[in-house]
């Protein structure tokens, strides 16, 4: 192995594969081994048998999808109000010094802790649960596109200028084109850590989703649909995460050609 | 009547951790005709790009004024085309697309516009790329549409700031014969800086050479070789001669900056 050396794309997906192949063989052989309680543990044969019957009798599949519609609503409506006002905050530098601080400081107050609040203001409802996603995607958001968008190219800005744009031109037809692949990436940063939140929003004080499920097992002591759980959640995660990927390659094809 | 008049202009930055103000540019004034091909050679660090940019508007000159056409340059402006040495083109926006730019910010019909691409893009030998993003360019094309870019504007003067620098040898030779050849047949004003002796002397009608900095005009030589200039013309004994006499005046200013003297002297 030598350093930075590329490694073959057949043997980067073997390689890939095998990880998780070991990581199972080693969760069966500690469950199925006897080597844990199962109480504490399931196997892995037990977590699919009971995915399945999730699935099937218990119409989790509902559940599931509740669980999306959060995350991309929650999403959404973040990434609405935030693109924009990132964008504003690293074009006009007093709307930065305005909102910074302020910004920052919010960035770092912990979503979860908004729960009992927002549940106060909003109820148990999805209109508290696509806040609790707001709350910790928005100022995220907002920060990452403001740096992204201060740090665009100014010879770029400086060119368009020499062939004769006015600010508000810098702004429509440079900045915002020259950062839009960057700020596509950023949002599917975030779509990430939406998930976690809607999960936590769903541990408390409700009565859907996939996150209710996880909760509910716990009390009868069903790990096996825990672990499935968190593994749908997983999948869904990569699955939109490749089709992020593949929709900003499509929307973008100049960033990369 | 000077088409682009430079009157006193001069630079000093603000010392560093109230140190004292560092001197860019001494007091410069030079008077450029219609039409002329101005190259401004000085060594790296001169202020020959500063002032090219206080020209530009991008950069506020300390004191002085420049006048385009009598009037006062405050920002910068159509009127003013620029190619920068590192590559500008807009990423996101085809060949034809970053050439009609400038029509586009103007708010100029379509059609208009397209005819007036079309046009620059075989003036610069682009034929076949015009949907080509920039990545998909070499470095002379990508220098060749910038030129474009700035051409389509019309402008009343052209600045080039050392827009060859990046490109090696043999594209640079082909280069400059082209941006030649356009200026031959499509008067335009030019201010073009570099550091190149050679290419100083090869495009340029009159060639300011300028001290080390902080920068001031050490001479101001016309080049009166004929057009339509040939890259054999690089060899003549006229040239040569031209090329000896400025290798000289840079190469005293170069030691300056570099602080050092030959070792036999």
């Amino acid at each position: 192995m030598r350093p930075l050396h590329p490694v073959s794309p057949g043997l980067r997906i073997a390689l890939g594969i095998s990880f998780f192949v070991l990581f199972i063989a080693f969760w069966a052989w500690i469950t199925l081994g006897g080597h844990v309680n199962r109480i504490f543990l399931a196997d892995p044969l037990s977590m699919l048998r009971d995915g399945w019957r999730l699935l099937v009798e218990d119409r989790f599949w509902l559940d599931i999808l509740i669980t999306i519609w959060r995350v991309f609503g929650g999403f959404v409506l973040a990434s609405v109000v935030a693109v924009p006002i990132g964008i504003a905050m690293g074009a006009w530098k007093p709307v930065e010094a305005f909102l910074e601080p302020f910004v920052s400081f919010a960035r770092y107050l912990p979503a979860s802790a908004f729960i009992p609040l927002l549940i106060l203001w909003a109820g148990i409802g999805e209109l508290e649960k696509l806040l609790v996603i707001f709350v910790g995607s928005v100022f995220q958001i907002i920060l990452i596109v403001a740096v992204k968008v201060g740090s665009t190219r100014r010879d770029l800005v400086e060119a368009a200028y020499t062939l004769g744009s006015t600010s508000n031109g810098i702004v429509k037809r440079v900045i915002m084109p020259a950062n839009a692949p960057e700020i596509a990436e950023t949002l599917r940063l975030v779509l990430g850590w939406a998930w976690t939140y809607v999960i936590v929003a769903e541990l408390i004080g409700s009565s859907s989703g996939i996150g209710y499920m996880i909760i509910n097992s716990q009390s009868r002591l069903a790990t096996g649909q825990i672990i499935f759980g968190i593994i749908v959640i997983g999948l869904i995660g990569l699955l939109s995460d490749f089709a992020f990927k593949a929709f900003n390659r499509w929307l973008f094809p100049w960033s990369l050609a | 009547m000077s088409k682009l008049l430079i009157e006193g202009v001069s630079r000093a930055f603000a010392g560093v951790r109230g140190g004292l103000p560092v001197k860019a540019l001494m007091p410069i004034d030079l008077a450029v005709a219609a039409n002329d091909f101005i190259t401004i050679l000085g060594p790296s660090g001169c202020g020959k790009s500063t002032l090219l940019r206080i020209v530009a508007g991008l950069e506020a000159p300390s004191e002085g004024r420049v006048l385009l056409d009598d009037k006062a340059v405050a920002r910068p402006g159509p009127d003013r085309g620029m190619v920068f040495q590192s590559y500008t083109l807009f990423p996101w926006l085809t060949v034809t697309e970053n050439i009609a730019f400038g029509l586009r910010e103007r708010g100029m019909a379509p059609k208009e516009r397209d005819d007036i691409v079309a046009s620059y893009v075989d003036l610069v030998g682009l034929r076949g790329f015009e949907n080509h993003w920039p990545k998909q360019l070499s470095g002379g094309m990508q220098q060749r549409t910038a030129i474009a870019r700035a051409l389509a504007n019309d402008p009343e003067i052209l600045l080039l700031d050392e827009p060859f620098g990046a490109l090696d040898n043999q594209t640079r030779g082909l280069m400059q014969e082209l941006l030649l050849g356009i200026w031959e047949r499509r008067k335009k004003t030019v201010l073009f800086v570099t550091h190149d002796i050679e290419e100083a002397i090869f495009m340029a009608s009159r060639v300011i050479v300028m001290t080390a900095r902080p920068g001031s005009i050490k001479s101001d030589v016309a080049i009166d070789l004929p057009h339509p200039r040939h890259y054999t013309l690089k060899t003549s004994p006229e040239f040569s001669a031209l090329k000896a006499r400025l290798t000289e005046d840079i190469r005293i200013e170069a030691m300056r900056t570099a602080q050092t003297r030959p070792a036999a002297a």
